[in-house]
């Protein structure tokens, strides 16, 4: 396991290196902020005064090197646009878009797998034709088109939901209902087919042949093996989520990672890009790992190596 | 393709009824997208300010009208068609790029093996590590948000999908005795790799390639709605739910109705896969061909 772990930290650390090399690299072929920031008639005096303030007169290699320093000691640099350390900035911003993403996953798998395991009891019955023509649907629609629709139903129609906003509970329903929407008709359909298949072998017709009724096949015996192949599509669904969370962020006006990075890129903020980049790509690592240690546990004969 | 085995594709279609309706919806949507701006760029362009942001279903401004008009009078459903074929077109280009490209990479990385395999895949990993559409917003800012980049970030997000299909793939099939076979008889890697091994490898990546242009499509329109992807006066179908979002309380269909030309034709791909995968698996097949028997 540790040495699983640290192989794995090694790859990845590499990867985010390169990532974080090629944005700060990327970042600096926009233009200089000088530009976006002061105004048009700004005299040239100014303009080497801000440039010198914010060391974007030095060669690029030099500013490189310092963004490497700053990097070991965990320090981004500083916003321009807010005048605060980029870190706290997308430190601040992580917790609203992991509660969306946490929440849209557990409301997506919980649905996936209670529909798929009852859609596989009966393959081919009523249930299951609607069952996975819904899913297929969810699956395919847009989910800005979702979120739009939703809020013009919900929201401005039948005034059940607010239209914006992180303050109470009930701004967070349409949100992670458009979010979880997507990842749920792709998860009932694969929960669906692995539940076939594992229903349909050995240890389940032993315990048919004893007698367990139904729901107890379904949910005792047959539920932990066929959450495999489900466990790992909501794993890559992850990254999928933290997408679909820009633009639910952009459309609901949440605080979260999304709109942070969206405003960045606008205003060229370059030092909140580059936290943003990093601290998204290590929690996208440690989700990785975390997902082959629930795969583990799930199921022993996998030895994680 | 012989007159009976169209006969055989059309009949086995008709036997699924959702990919019957699925595709005459594909064929309609390539029909618009060859020749929409052709029949109808006159009407998409042309503005009525007094139908502007005219309700849909509302006859007695004419037929063309019958899905409204936009803020400035131009008929919503002359501007579906007519966006269809930048948005066809979009998605197709990244689609055979990212195909073209990560096959070939695919092939190298799996035949081939070693450091350069290994260079490949380490690369891949980093495009797959990352939120694809946080790194396209970063690439499309960097540079400017033109149609051309937009495919080429749609592409390179897409690569490794095809790229670790068609290494597996390769892997296991150049294992296979007739390959090895092949190799003992004399035949150059390019002959190996092309004649032998590509033709075993790409019905699955066809099928890959269905599904993946419904997510290209959802991609674009992603982009083009957060305002860094195509940009007017090109318009797509994400361009045109873009515009219609200022107008969201008084005005919903201005957005509305794109977004479902979006998913309709999104899922009919997903449903032709589907059918698809199974019609061209034998081992699935007696699904399509007996369907009214249940208890099989």
């Amino acid at each position: 396991m540790g040495i699983y772990l640290s192989k794995r930290a090694i790859w990845s650390g590499l990867s985010l290196f390169l990532l974080v090399v090629m944005v700060f690299f990327m970042a600096r072929l926009t233009g200089s902020p000088a530009d976006l920031y002061l105004p048009i008639d700004a005299p040239t005096s100014m303009r080497e005064e801000f440039s010198r303030l914010h060391g974007f007169d030095q060669p690029v290699y030099v500013q490189f090197f310092d963004f490497l320093r700053g990097l070991v000691t965990l320090d981004f640099g500083q916003s321009l646009r807010q005048g605060r350390p980029a870190l706290a900035l997308v430190l601040e911003a992580m917790p609203t878009t992991l509660l969306l993403a946490l929440w849209s996953i557990t409301a997506a798998l919980m649905i996936a797998i209670v529909t798929g395991a009852l859609a596989a009891w009966r393959p081919n019955s009523v249930f299951d034709r609607i069952a996975t023509l819904l899913s297929l649907i969810g699956a395919s629609l847009p989910n800005f088109w979702i979120a739009i629709v939703g809020v013009l139903v919900f929201a401005v129609g039948l005034r059940l939901v607010p239209t914006s906003g992180t303050g109470s509970v009930s701004q967070w329903i349409l949100p992670v209902a458009v979010l979880a929407i997507r990842p749920c008709g792709l998860l009932v359909q694969v929960a669906r087919s692995s539940m076939i298949s594992v229903l349909s072998s050995a240890y389940v017709k032993t315990a048919r042949a004893k007698g367990a009724r139904g729901r107890r096949i379904i949910f005792v015996h047959a539920l932990r093996n066929a959450m495999l192949p489900v466990v790992t599509v909501a794993g890559d669904q992850a990254a999928g989520i933290i997408n679909g969370a820009v633009i639910v962020e952009t459309i609901f006006g949440f605080p979260g990672i999304g709109k942070l990075m969206i405003d960045s890129i606008t205003y060229r903020d370059f030092a909140v890009i580059q936290a943003g980049v990093m601290v998204t790509a290590i929690a996208i690592f440690m989700l990785n790992v975390g997902i082959d240690i629930v795969y583990a546990v799930l199921d022993p004969r996998i030895r994680v190596n | 393709m012989s007159e009976h085995r169209i006969k055989t594709v059309f009949r086995l279609l008709w036997r699924d009824k959702f990919a019957f309706v699925a595709a005459i919806i594909l064929t309609l949507t390539v029909f618009s997208a060859l020749f929409g701006p052709w029949l109808l760029g006159r009407s998409a362009t042309m503005m009525n300010l007094r139908a502007r942001n005219a309700p849909p279903f509302d006859l007695s401004k004419g037929f063309e009208y019958i899905l409204g008009a936009d803020s400035l009078g131009r008929s919503i459903l002359a501007r579906v068609l007519f966006a269809s074929q930048t948005t066809i077109m979009i998605a197709a280009a990244a689609v055979i790029c990212s195909l073209v490209i990560g096959t070939l990479l695919g092939l190298i990385a799996g035949y081939r093996g070693g450091l350069v395999g290994e260079a490949i895949m380490r690369v891949t990993d980093i495009v797959m590590s990352f939120p694809s559409l946080l790194l396209a917003l970063v690439v499309l800012y960097v540079f400017s948000p033109a149609i051309t980049n937009v495919i080429i970030v749609l592409a390179i997000t897409r690569v490794p999908i095809y790229l670790r299909t068609t290494r597996a793939e390769v892997m296991e099939i150049r294992s296979r005795m007739f390959v090895i076979a092949a190799e003992v008889t004399g035949a150059s890697t390019f002959r190996l790799v092309f004649k032998h091994i590509l033709p075993i490898v790409a019905p699955t990546l066809i099928t890959i390639m269905t599904l993946d242009f419904a997510f290209v499509m959802l991609a674009e329109a992603s982009l083009s709605f957060l305002g860094l992807g195509v940009q007017a006066p090109n318009v797509t179908w994400g361009v045109m739910v873009a515009e219609g979002r200022a107008y969201l309380s008084t005005a919903w269909w201005l957005s509305f109705w794109p977004g479902l030309a979006i998913a309709l034709v999104t899922m009919s791909l997903n449903l032709v896969s589907n059918w698809l995968r199974i019609a061209t698996d034998p081992v699935q097949r007696w699904r399509l061909e007996k369907p009214e028997d249940k208890n099989v």
